[in-house]
Formats: C-alpha cells, structure tokens, sequence
C-alpha cells in the first residue's frame, strides 16, 4: 500500500518536473522571438509615428494612437528611394541572370563533358572558393576605375557575378543526373546542348531555385561593392541609399521618415522568405554563409 | 565538288569540337570571370602590397619591400582595428554558437509552434544589414531629446544610461556584439536544429531505456553527434566575424577610425577609398594580413577538430 502511494509520488513529481520544463522552454524560445521581432516592430512603430509626435516623446512610447503614412511619402519624394530600389532590382536582377547562365554552362562541362584539362581546371575553381573577397576588391576597385566603368551598372555588376560555390553546387547535382539518360539522348541525335536545355536544367530546377535565392539576398544586401564603384547617388543600391539617407538624407534628423525608408527596403526579402519559405531555408543550410 | 567540300569543312568543325574545344567553350564565360575578377587580383594584390611608395595618380611606384606592411603593422588605426575585430570574435563566436544550441535544443522538444517559430528565428537572415542596423543604433542611441528604448529598460531597473553610439568604448562593443549576434543567429539555429533532426532516434530510445537522465543524454549521445555541426559553425562563425564591416557602419557610421570601432576590413576599405583613401598598396598589405590571420585560425580550427571529433 505505502509502495503504491510512493510511485504516485514520483510519477506526479516527475510530471510537475517535466511541466517545469516545459514551460522554461516555451519562456525561453519565446524571449527570443521578441528579440528577433522587437527591432521590426521598433521600424514600423516609429515609421507610423508623425516627426512631431517621434521628437516630443521623451520617453518612448511602444504604441501610437495617431499613426501616419506622412513618413512614406516622404521617403519616396524627399530623397530617391524608388530610384534606389529600381537600381537594385535591376543590380539583382541582371547580376543573378548572367551568373546563372555562366554557372549552368560551366557546371554542365565539369559534370557531362570530357575534356582534357578539365580536373586542372576544376582544382582551379575549388581553389578559388578559399579566396575572400576582401583580397580581390582591390584589384577590381582599380581594374573598373581604370576601365572607366565606375557609376555605370556594368561596373557594378560585372565583378559580383562569380559565385565558385554555386556552380559547385549545380555541377554536384548535374552529375546526379543518372548516364543512361545522355546516352539516349546522344542515340536519339540530340546535340548536348539540346540536351542541357531540354533535360538537365528541368532535372536540376530545384536547385537552381536554390541559388537564385541565395544570389538574390545577397545581390539585395550587398553594400560593400557599390559603395566602391558609384559616388553619384544616381545609382544607388539601397543599402548605400539608407546610409546616404542617414547621413545627409530629410535635411534634418527625421528618423520616422528613415524608418520609413527601412521598412521599405527590408519588405522585398521578407515578402519573398514568406512566400519560399521552405526553399530559402533549404537552400541557405545547404550553402548560406552568413554567420 | 563543293558539297564535298561542304562537308569536310563541317567534319573538322564536328572533330574539333569533339576533341575537348567544346568543354572549354562552355567553361570560358566562367573562366573569363574567374580570371579578371578572381585569379588576376589574387596575384595583383600581393604585388600591390609589396610595391613601395606607389602613387595612384600617376601609377608608378618606387621599388619593392615589406614597407607597406611594416607601415600597416605600426598604424595605431590598423592595431585598434585589429583589436576591435578579435574582441568581437572572441566574444560572439562563442556566445551566439551557445545560445543557438539552446534555442535549438528548445525547438527540438517543443512540437506546438515549432514551425512558426522557426520562422520568426530566421528573418534576421533575410534583411538588409545597413537597414537594420540602423534600427538597432536608434534603440540604444541617446539624444538631447530622447534616452532611446534600451536607456528606458535600464533606468527601469535602476541602472545609469548611457550613450551606447557615441559613448564609451565598452558601451560601443557591447551594441556591436548584440547586433552581430542577433543578425549571426538565424543561420546557426538553422543549422543546429537539422543536425538535431538528424540524429537518430533509436539512440534516444535505447538510452531511455536504459534510464539515463536528460543531461547525461545529452552530453553522451546529442553533443557527440552533432559536434561536426558545431566546429562547421565555429569556423564559419570565425570566418564571419572576422570579416565584420557592414554591421559596424550600420551602427556607427562610415566614419569607423574617428569613432575608433573601424574593424580589418573597415581599415582595408578605408585605406582605398573615401576621405581617407587613395592607398592601394597599404589596403593590399592589410588585406593579406586578414587573409592570412583567417586562414592561420582556420586550420587551427580543423587541427583542434580533427583531434576531437574522433567519437
């Protein structure tokens, strides 16, 4: 009887224990969360906030009861914030289109065609994915102010289409593509080529969606580069837009309107996480470097 | 006659580009961009570095040495840089790795809001760094007009605020840090919480069985299982913070040697371009020190790693 009563004991101790748990767990990954979130909440908060409501409050407030879009009209007549986000679509744009066509064509010669010189030559590119960037911009700032490409989009673009690991990751997953598909194809009298376009890169679709995420969140945050190559704010990107807007930006101190603009230019990325949110966390545990 | 002709012409063309030119016309785009933006820099920037008095405006330069790096290595600009960048190193490595494992640890028990959860996690990764930033700096920011937010927290629990933008040194780091972290963080836990789904689960039964406590679990069959993951993590994480730049002009501005935050590659950059620039062979002697620093604790890293992961 009193044994019975013991193992009660211990299973309800054990039960409260595992509740405990449960509830630190939760607390904790909950405090978390609103780290991550509080900085967006901040942006849009004060982003609806009117620059004389922002300025009086002494002590912040975490709410508003008169929110405004004043601010993003502001954003987008006061300083070129569309012009800013029109550049950097197309920087993204192009600059994952060219790469994707020079990585396809490569990946398919390293994983389909028998060349001689091709293991020098692929030793070559792995080789180069140890090379960080910092050591190459020097050249190339020089190489395109010599070209006289500085403020063009060539300029901008034309440096940041290699990507060495992205072509290694579609050359690992062309040479997936089973043989006996090549051969039947070769029988059948279709050119290699034919045979890229018509059955590796549909094989290969879901990787390549892979990279031009990849690509496209970091053509879209890339600052360094283009704060090198253009000092005329007519081609901006938006990450030296913001800075720009920070420093010499509304004519005075209007964070509201800066917020504005902050919320503007991080909306595209997360609009496009949301929507691919499986592929871009996919894609980012198989080759996301940030970190 | 001339059919024959015709088609001895688009034989050769056919065995010409059988024999192996064709494999290296699909690679020349690449190669192009490989060679002018990649193979051609590595090589210039070491003979920049080693070219002595050189004078960007009429390109010309005095003669070769090690000057240029014996410069770099006395600049007390490059020291407090290079100090900056290994407090920041030192400091968020291992914190952000620790807290990741935390986190997804967490989300590994939990199955109610996992998904969502993981998704809040990672939107750090999907924003721009220079925008963000910017939003981080007015928190912690005081002003004549306003303490900023994070200043109202410590007053509330009886602290002193303090300028964490253009205050103290201490003060500075300590924003540095947090904003490093929080934009590292999505991509740790990412990676953590699949090395967690991976391991097998008929280990945790057994074990269970077996009736061995949670933490004993842990330690015995969890850490040894994903330890590859973390020292992935730690070299990446090295790597990554090493080349810190974007994150610090978010917070403090282009201006990182008069607010004496400026980081390696901050120095590098500097040393070229801007009102400071002009130096292409002091930012070439620079960025060979960086790039061998990274790679010196790199194999350090897998040396240490090879050791310990023979589980």
């Amino acid at each position: 009887m009193e044994r019975k009563t013991d193992y009660e004991k211990i299973e309800k101790t054990a039960k409260t224990r595992a509740a405990a748990v449960r509830i630190i767990t939760y607390a904790f990954l909950a405090v978390w969360a609103l780290i991550v979130l509080f900085p967006f909440y901040w942006m849009i908060l004060t982003s609806l906030k009117s620059y004389g409501a922002y300025n009086s409050e002494f002590i912040p407030k975490l709410y508003t009861l008169s929110p405004t879009l004043e601010n993003y009209a502001d954003a987008f007549t006061a300083v070129s914030l569309g012009r800013y986000l029109l550049n950097t679509l197309l920087f993204t744009v192009a600059t994952t289109a060219v790469m994707l066509i020079v990585i396809t064509l490569a990946a398919f010669a390293f994983a389909r065609l028998e060349f001689k010189g091709k293991n020098a030559a692929f030793v070559l590119f792995l080789s180069m994915m140890m090379i960080p960037n910092e050591l190459v911009i020097i050249t190339n700032y020089i190489t395109i102010t010599n070209l006289n490409m500085r403020n063009t989009f060539a300029g901008l673009i034309l440096p940041s289409v290699t990507s060495v690991f992205y072509l290694y990751l579609l050359k690992e997953n062309f040479e997936q593509i089973p043989d006996n598909l090549y051969y039947a194809a070769k029988v059948d009298g279709t050119s290699d080529f034919k045979y890229l376009m018509r059955v590796m890169i549909p094989i290969s679709k879901p990787t390549l969606v892979t990279v031009t995420i990849l690509k496209v969140i970091e053509c879209w945050n890339s600052y360094v580069w283009p704060r090198l190559i253009t000092d005329d704010p007519r081609y901006y990107l938006v990450s030296n837009g913001i800075q720009e807007i920070r420093e010499n930006g509304f004519g005075r101190e209007n964070i509201p309107a800066m917020m504005a603009a902050v919320v503007v230019i991080s909306a595209p990325l997360i609009v496009l996480f949301l929507i691919f949110r499986n592929k871009v966390m996919e894609g980012v545990s198989r080759g996301g470097t940030k970190g | 006659m001339a059919a024959v002709g015709k088609g001895t012409v688009d034989g050769m063309v056919k065995k010409i580009l059988n024999s192996g030119v064709k494999g290296w016309l699909y690679l020349l785009p690449a190669l192009i961009f490989l060679g002018v933006f990649m193979v051609y820099p590595l090589i210039d920037v070491l003979i920049y570095s080693l070219e002595e008095g050189y004078n960007s405006a009429s390109q010309t330069y005095q003669g070769m040495g090690g000057y240029n790096y014996s410069y770099v290595l006395h600049d007390p600009y490059f020291l407090q840089a290079v100090k900056n960048t290994f407090l920041l190193v030192i400091i968020t490595v291992p914190l952000s790795t620790g807290i990741a494992l935390l986190i997804a640890l967490g989300l590994h028990s939990i199955r109610p809001l996992r998904e969502l959860l993981q998704t809040v996690y990672f939107l750090p990764y999907v924003t721009n760094t220079l925008a963000v930033g910017m939003v981080f700096m007015i928190l912690f920011k005081k002003t004549e007009y306003s303490d900023g937010f994070i200043n109202l927290l410590i007053t509330w629990f009886g602290g002193n605020s303090v300028d964490f933008i253009d205050g103290p040194y201490w003060a500075k780091m300590v924003v540095l840090c947090l904003y490093t972290i929080w934009v590292v963080m999505p991509f740790k836990i990412l990676i953590l919480t699949s090395a967690l789904a991976s391991v097998n689960p008929d280990y945790y039964r057994a074990a269970r069985v077996d009736g061995t406590s949670g933490f004993r679990i842990f330690v015995r069959i969890t850490l040894p299982m994903i330890s590859p993951m973390i020292f992935y993590l730690v070299i990446t994480g090295f790597i990554g913070a090493f080349k810190a730049y974007s994150d610090v002009v978010a917070l403090f501005g282009t201006d990182l040697n008069a607010a004496g935050m400026n980081t390696i590659v901050g120095y590098v950059y500097d040393m070229l371009y801007g009102d400071s620039g002009g130096y292409p062979s002091f930012a070439s002697a620079a960025a060979v020190i960086l790039f061998a620093i990274v790679f010196t604790i790199t194999c350090i890293n897998l040396l240490v790693s090879d050791r310990k992961l023979r589980y």
